[in-house]
């Protein structure tokens, strides 16, 4: 009689077999190991410091939780927890319904310029947080034209934060709303249809649902970039106080480690439980699609097109008023008394002196950062998802990739000032090197990146390598000529987000750079400090065009591989 | 035809000189779950041997240790007079074709085919005129500058084929080749992969789960069930001859009888007494019989051989070239019947439901198991 073999009376396990490994096994898994040792060296054991330091006085002795009580005891620090959480919270709840209708709007009208709308909303990502805050003090500022609008209230503080935030997380907003709803299955709508559901009905019935996890993550994503933001609230916050700015007065100011420790703990924790929701969505957002879901198709409505259309270009217009603003400054003598034509701003205030240097830096370490991080993030993807065996290591990395997402910059950068500026790190060399700035820039923006590699190397047929394997083909030489050409598009988006972001960050290296290894988003921020806005805003523009740049060789560059070397994605697509 | 219960074929002899793969002792675990138990078999050289089987009986794991692609927890596998248990899979020889085909997208179709022999640093030349000797192979001589996804599913199995083929091995393995492919396509192809493995002579192991499938290919069929053999034996010995009540329930259709042993070669079913072939059952124990469907004999207009059983139709299925005929034997406690009628019989004797017939069951097709 057969009986089902899980029931069967257990026989003795015998001592359990391997496999001899292979010269080729080995060597995937010493890669493998030798990523798990670099992201422990320039993630976990910074972050480690930081813990070891904020349970130690100045002069390293224990001293447990002494220090929390001390910050917590007082009164303008206790504020700047209060002034982080509500500032953060009124900028999601501002952002996310924004975004939410703007992708509403692109993905479920039939209005005009759906392309051209959804690249103005992405163009706050080009620039540095700095640059909205410096175009909103131009627009609402002492000298500015709408100053009247604010009602004798000052842009210098919460109300200057919360509109340059709302600004620069409003693309990071729409960007996930817009995949949520992009995902929804269109049959859902035609047996809502059918059944003669009413259009509210079914937006409450299944729009809504279908894009509440998206509105989650997003909720999540800008709530943490606003938490830990530290350009916008230096240059417009005025007194207003906020943790980040904290971190920085302790440690750039007073010089106190410890207490810089300190607050970046406090200020993981928000970040952290906003990652763990996030997270913990995740995996249901992915559920819910099934793999043959049917994309939707809107249909004409004169009334509804029109009014989404209004909105669109409404919100449209106003990001162009603020980056436009920026450039604008970039090129008139001074705001607003002399309004004429100069590029002063970039000669006198950039090229002669001396400035410009660190537009180059950026330059040099966006190029560093997209190439490297790349190449380093693509192959450890690769390693987890296409190698055999080592199934502890690969927990660990994929634990390790997930994290950064939940780091604050400022609090990286701190632990790394703390790791490798000790005088007894070997690596001590490398403090205030473009390598580490680098390196933290790299870590800083790894889980994006991780998960589009693994989203695309998931979507490889996951014999590639049993294949090469019984032809006899080693797997690096399958890696090079079949999953790196067909993982391709994702690999240049991969370097574009990075080269993006490492033109604009700031939180991560403010305490890592060195005079000449000065960054252009720093440099602005000092210029803005010694009242030079013109000259920052030329840098930001500066930022702005580069990024551009790269962004449209890399639409391109895309483009062009689509049609000559991948001609078998056409095929296929035919 | 007369039918003789003979003992199941499972082998546990040692390799022989005919052997080509030995497979004895292999278990596998997933955590607690025992996906495979102490299975032990060998495949002749030459032979196409088919892995049959339910959903999640570990087929395809049995297929991947033999390939290296999985581990066992223990047990041996010789190919070729060779241990190759602990070889990884880059070591061992075999030819491999996935149900998803596994073609490189960004390769071409020759490019695909040459994949393996490019790395043998073989000239130029013979690699050139090794490709265009697969393709004509496998009938697909002129796509070699094609692209994987300008060509039909059916058209890509037979690509993943000749490249699999193209270093020779001596050994290939065929997961669930024909499933991704439509009806008719999958029947071509099953007749094209035979005549091609017999050509060349390859010694083949197949998995599927389409029990059509593996009768009209395999020269002998493996048939599983939750991590074990449940017997081994040519198509006509599975079918005609099923081991186990699981081999005669999962391979094609059939009758199945609670019985109560009686002497003299006859058994009691409800009310009734039907004569068997076997004999030598205790009377009185309780036997299980099993009957194929085209066994039963109709006889609708008086002439019915001594013996028929009075029966009624209770129902007509068409199926095309046959029918299903519901019988409800006349008698208490007596199961329904499904015979398979060809369908010129059932329109020559006018066979509809309701109608009133004797049936016959030849003693000898009445199969005691269990
Ligand atoms: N990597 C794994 N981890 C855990 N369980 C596994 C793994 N691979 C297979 N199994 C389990 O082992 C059993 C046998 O799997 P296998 O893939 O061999 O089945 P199969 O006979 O090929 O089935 P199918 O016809 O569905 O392909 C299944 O119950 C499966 O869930
Ligand atoms: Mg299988």
């Amino acid at each position: 009689m057969p009986t089902s073999a899980s029931t069967l009376p257990a026989v003795p396990m015998p001592a359990r077999l391997t496999l001899r490994a292979h010269w080729q096994d080995r060597l995937a898994q010493g890669l493998l190991l030798a990523s798990c040792v670099a992201l422990a060296l320039f993630l976990l054991a910074p972050l480690a410091m930081i813990l070891i330091k904020s349970v130690q006085d100045k002069d390293g002795v224990f001293v447990g939780l002494q220090q929390f009580r001390e910050y917590l005891a007082t009164p303008a620090l206790k504020e700047s927890i209060w002034n982080t959480l509500w500032v953060s919270t009124s900028v999601t709840l501002i952002v996310v319904p924004l975004a939410f209708v703007y992708a509403y709007a692109l993905t479920r009208s039939c209005m005009r310029g759906k392309g051209a709308l959804r690249v103005i909303a992405l163009t706050p990502i080009l620039a540095p947080s700095l640059l909205s805050a410096i175009s909103f003090i131009q627009w609402f500022g002492t000298q500015g034209l709408l100053k009247f609008m604010l009602g004798g209230a000052s842009i210098y503080g919460p109300i200057g934060i919360i509109m340059s935030a709302v600004y620069a997380t409003f693309p990071h907003a729409l960007m996930i709303v817009l995949t949520a709803l992009l995902l929804s299955d269109g049959r859902l709508y035609e047996v809502a249809e059918s059944l003669r559901t009413p259009t509210w009905r079914k937006f409450f019935t299944i729009t809504l649902p279908g894009a509440k996890y998206g509105l989650v993550s997003a909720a999540m994503v800008v709530f943490s970039y606003t938490v830990s933001d530290f350009g916008i609230p230096k240059v417009i916050g005025g007194n207003f106080n906020i943790l980040a700015i904290d971190i920085f007065k302790q440690v750039i100011g007073q010089q106190n480690f410890n207490k810089g420790a300190v607050v970046g703990l406090i200020l993981l924790l928000p970040v952290l439980l906003a990652f763990i929701v996030d997270w913990s969505m995740q995996g249901r957002l992915h559920a819910q699609f099934s793999a043959r879901a049917v994309p939707y198709v809107p249909k004409r409505s004169p009334w509804f097109d029109t009014s989404m259309f209004a909105y669109c270009c409404i919100v449209s217009l106003l990001l162009l008023l603020v980056l436009g603003m920026a450039i604008y400054t970039s090129f008139i003598k001074l705001w607003p008394y002399d309004k004429s034509f100069s590029l002063r701003h970039y000669t006198y205030g950039l090229i002669d002196a001396g400035v410009i240097s660190s537009f180059f830096n950026s330059l040099e370490m966006a190029l560093y950062v997209a190439l490297f991080g790349t190449i380093f993030i693509f192959g450890v993807a690769y390693l987890l998802e296409k190698t055999r065996g080592m199934p502890l290591a690969k927990s660990a990395l994929r634990l390790l990739a997930a994290m950064p997402m939940a780091v604050p910059g400022m609090v990286l950068g701190l632990g790394y000032i703390l790791f490798f500026n000790h005088p007894d790190n070997p690596l001590n060399g490398m403090y205030h090197t473009m390598t580490i700035l680098v390196l933290a820039t790299i870590v800083h923006y790894y889980t994006s990146s991780h998960l589009t590699a693994v989203t695309a190397l998931k979507a490889l047929d996951n014999e590639f390598e049993a294949v090469s394997a019984s032809l006899k083909v080693p797997f690096y030489k399958t890696f090079f000529r079949v999953t790196v050409p067909v993982c391709l598009p994702a690999i240049l988006d991969i370097g574009r987000y990075l080269f993006v972001n490492a033109m604009v960050t700031i939180s991560a290296v403010v305490f890592l750079y060195s005079p000449t290894t000065q960054l252009a988003a720093v440099a602005i921020l000092n210029m803005d400090e010694a009242g030079e806005v013109g000259a920052a805003a030329a840098m930001a523009t500066l930022i702005v065009v580069s990024s551009t740049l790269v962004c449209v060789a890399y639409a391109l560059l895309t483009r062009f591989l689509l049609t000559r070397t991948q001609q078998w994605r056409v095929a296929h697509a035919s | 035809m007369s039918l003789h219960c003979r003992p199941v074929n499972v082998s546990h002899s040692s390799p022989t000189e005919q052997t080509f793969l030995h497979v004895a002792g292999i278990t596998k675990r997933f955590g607690k779950f025992e996906a495979l138990r102490e299975i032990d078999l060998d495949v002749g050289r030459g032979e196409l041997v088919v892995f049959l089987g339910p959903s999640g009986c570990g087929k395809t794991t049995l297929l991947r240790i033999i390939a290296g692609l999985e581990t066992q927890d223990a047990g041996t596998i010789v190919q070729d007079g060779r241990d190759v248990s602990r070889l990884p899979a880059i070591k061992r020889d075999y030819g491999i074709v996935f149900q998803s085909y596994a073609l490189f997208p960004n390769l071409t179709i020759h490019d695909n085919v040459a994949y393996g022999l490019v790395n043998r640093r073989q000239g130029r030349k013979l690699i050139e005129s090794r490709v265009r000797e697969l393709l004509m192979l496998v009938g697909l001589p002129d796509s070699g500058a094609k692209y994987p996804g300008q060509m039909s599913g059916g058209q890509q199995q037979r690509i993943a084929l000749a490249r699999a083929l193209a270093t020779s091995p001596g050994l290939l393995l065929l997961d669930e080749p024909l499933s991704a492919l439509d009806a008719i396509e999958r029947v071509r192809l099953r007749g094209e992969i035979r005549a091609l493995q017999q050509r060349l002579a390859v010694t083949t192991v197949m998995v599927t789960h389409d029990q059509e499938e593996a009768l009209s290919m395999a020269d002998r069929i493996v048939v599983m069930n939750a991590g074990r053999i449940e017997q081994v034996g040519t198509p006509r010995e599975i079918y005609s001859a099923p081991g186990t009540p699981f081999v005669a329930d999962f391979v094609g259709k059939i009758n199945m009888l609670t019985a109560i042993a009686e002497s003299g070669g006859r058994c009691r079913v409800g009310s009734l007494s039907l004569a068997i072939a076997k004999s030598g059952l205790v009377p009185g124990t309780a036997i299980r019989l099993y009957l194929r469907p085209e066994e039963i004999g109709i006889h609708a207009n008086g002439a019915a051989p001594a013996g028929a059983l009075p029966a009624r139709i209770a129902k007509v299925e068409f199926l095309g070239a046959f029918c299903l005929v519901g019988l409800e034997l006349a008698g208490d406690d007596v199961p329904v019947l499904v015979a398979n009628v060809p369908r010129q019989v059932v329109d020559g004797a006018g066979l509809a439901s309701g109608l009133n017939v004797r049936i016959s069951l030849p003693p000898e097709a009445m199969r005691v198991l269990g």
